[in-house]
């Protein structure tokens, strides 16, 4: 029992990293129908921009956070407006793999300039541990939660209360009507690209954190894995994504804590699968007919 | 129409000539192993670049995980010669049935998506099959299958490409090719005219896992050694590279895609990073500027072979 709760606290570690990225790539697909393959290297950007800001700036962890959140939101929009405007019209099999090569762009550039090897992330907080009943609990893992809870309390504020989230909102169910009524769908859709790179920033701050290395190819597996989960929340639904991530992270602590951690990413996929086949519009998704 | 005719004599004599003059060069040590190492690279790809693009390019339907079936094909060639002996031919038919089987079984679920989800679930499929042969100790695990014999020569390459171009040209030019064709435009009017859509994506599907099983053959019997991690979803996306840089729909292309990516990564050799930076910007480059690739739909049309036709 105390096994299954001390890994139960794990997996929700790990499940609020998928959930941070995951919210971003919902976010996406609900307002441009794409899937972003360069989230997940957004994600290892900020974790190396956190790594600057702590190892040569000696940045503390919050500020550290910040500015990751600042470069990697700017690089959200650069990519937005470099590589996803010119294509928003064509092809869907255009636009994949426009984002794919976005994806390898960013990943070997990356690699090109801070080199393939694996980097140790700074001690910026220090090892704490606390004893709950038999659980022990880390200061990383109470820091990770209490960091992505902030993060989606304020995303939910940003869309339900904000004149821009009503407008993200807007656009995400119809673009075109929501440019009759006055929005503009381009600024719209750089303000979401913003804050899902924003969020993948976090998420790779406190990867760099929580296990200490990074390297240029983190973000490839991570990447899918948070696809993963907003696939399984119903892609386009925010709750979804959130709850999709943490059910992801539990699953994967408890198949390696069973003892079967080399298959810990065949099971991942096995739900992908078995989900796109059940109930393809996910958890939380609403079922809309194809019109032809 | 009678198969044997001008044109297609022609053709077998244009073929026949080509290879006899590779093969004498070699031979003769005018290529030498370097340029055939990389003569047999490319025709590994394009083998895989036409299995894909009868996918892809023809039937519309988004792979991402051509790889693994090039995976199965590869063990089961090395398992079949390197532990039972078998001679190559035996080999690589079994390569291309158990890839041909790996594609139904993965076809008959998948296909039933479409677009971004189907390409998620293929990439998924695939990264499965990977993890599988990285768990499996009878083929080497993680640290990959030693000592395969090599079998694979120009002859066998160079023989295989030429027959996945011709089975996949004539299977495109045949009933079921323009019943995969029509899927691609519109699935929901094909299947309004009677085209039975899950039928034919998974005919596709299957053959262009049967080529890529041959492929996966001649790589493991060419290189001696294979590991899972070769066939991962870069792989994949490499092939995916290949198809759409040369045009989908268009064979033609596929066979210059492979040729020409093949060169530029040979010459980008020294720096790899810079190389996958090259080529994602080609691939941009070429899905803003020319979504449909180099070539097009244009295709072999060999129409210089039956000028002269009485």
């Amino acid at each position: 029992m105390e096994q299954v709760l001390q890994q139960l606290v794990n997996g929700i570690s790990l499940g609020s990293i998928y959930a941070l990225i995951a919210l971003g790539y919902t976010m996406v697909y609900g307002i441009i129908n794409l899937i972003n393959f360069a989230h997940g290297d957004i994600y290892m950007i900020g974790a190396y921009v956190g790594f600057a800001a702590t190892t040569f700036f000696g940045l503390g962890f919050i500020p550290a956070l910040i500015v990751s959140m600042i470069m990697t939101a700017v690089l959200g929009v650069v990519v937005e407006k470099v590589a996803y405007k010119p294509i928003r019209k064509s092809t869907r099999i255009a636009a994949l793999i426009t984002a794919i090569s976005v994806s390898l762009f960013l990943e070997y550039g990356m690699m090109y300039f801070v080199k393939a090897e694996t980097r140790t992330f700074p001690e910026v907080l220090p090892s704490k541990n606390f004893r709950l009943g038999n659980v022990i609990l880390n200061n990383k893992d109470v820091y990770i939660v209490i960091v992505t809870v902030v993060m989606m309390l304020i995303l939910q504020y940003i869309i339900h209360k904000t004149k821009i989230g009503m407008a993200m909102r807007a656009a995400s169910m119809d673009s075109e009507a929501a440019q009759l009524m006055g929005i503009s769908v381009d600024n719209t859709i750089s303000v979401t690209f913003a804050l899902g790179s924003c969020l993948a920033g976090v998420a790779g701050v406190l990867v760099g954190v929580y296990y200490n290395s990074i390297d240029p190819l983190m973000g490839m597996m991570p990447g899918i894995k948070a696809f993963i989960a907003a696939v399984i929340g119903g892609i386009g639904v925010i709750p979804g994504a959130m709850f999709g991530g943490y059910l992801l992270g539990i699953t994967e602590t408890m198949v390696s804590a069973a003892g079967y951690s080399l298959y810990k990413d065949a099971v991942a996929f096995a739900i992908l699968i078995l989900m796109l086949l059940i109930k393809p519009k996910g958890l939380f998704g609403k079922n809309v007919r194809e019109k032809v | 129409m009678k198969v044997i005719n001008r044109k297609t004599i022609m053709l077998a004599v244009v073929i026949l000539a080509i290879y006899a003059v590779v093969e004498m060069m070699i031979g003769q040590g005018i290529i030498d192993s370097y340029v055939e190492l990389n003569i047999v690279l490319i025709g590994i790809n394009i083998i895989l670049a036409v299995g894909l693009n009868l996918v892809t390019g023809f039937t519309g339907q988004f792979s991402l995980g051509h790889a693994a079936f090039m995976a199965v094909g590869a063990y089961v060639s090395a398992i079949v010669t390197a532990k039972f002996g078998q001679p190559f031919i035996v080999a690589i038919t079994l390569s291309a049935l158990a890839a041909s089987l790996a594609g139904v079984i993965i076809g008959i679920p998948t296909l039933r998506l479409k677009g971004d989800y189907l390409a998620i679930a293929t990439l998924g499929f695939g990264e499965i099959i990977r993890i599988m042969a990285l768990n499996i100790d009878y083929i080497g695990g993680a640290s990959g299958f030693n000592d395969i014999p090599k079998m694979t020569n120009w002859t066998w390459v160079y023989f295989m490409v030429v027959a996945s171009i011709v089975v996949i040209k004539n299977f495109i030019n045949s009933r079921g090719g323009r019943a995969c064709i029509s899927i691609s435009q519109d699935e929901t009017a094909a299947e309004a005219m009677g085209v039975n859509t899950t039928k034919y994506k998974i005919l596709a599907f299957v053959i262009g896992a049967f080529f890529a099983g041959i492929s996966g053959a001649l790589y493991a019997n060419y290189f001696y050694f294979i590991k899972p991690d070769s066939f991962g979803y870069m792989k994949s996306i490499d092939i995916l590279v290949i198809v759409v840089f040369g045009g989908m729909g268009s064979i033609a292309g596929s066979v210059v895609g492979a040729v020409v990516l093949s060169l530029i990564s040979l010459f980008l050799q020294s720096i790899p990073e810079l190389r996958m930076v090259i080529y994602a910007v080609i691939l941009f480059m070429i899905m803003v500027y020319r979504p449909q690739g180099l070539l097009g739909k244009e295709d072999f049309r060999f129409k210089f072979l039956k000028k002269r036709v009485v």
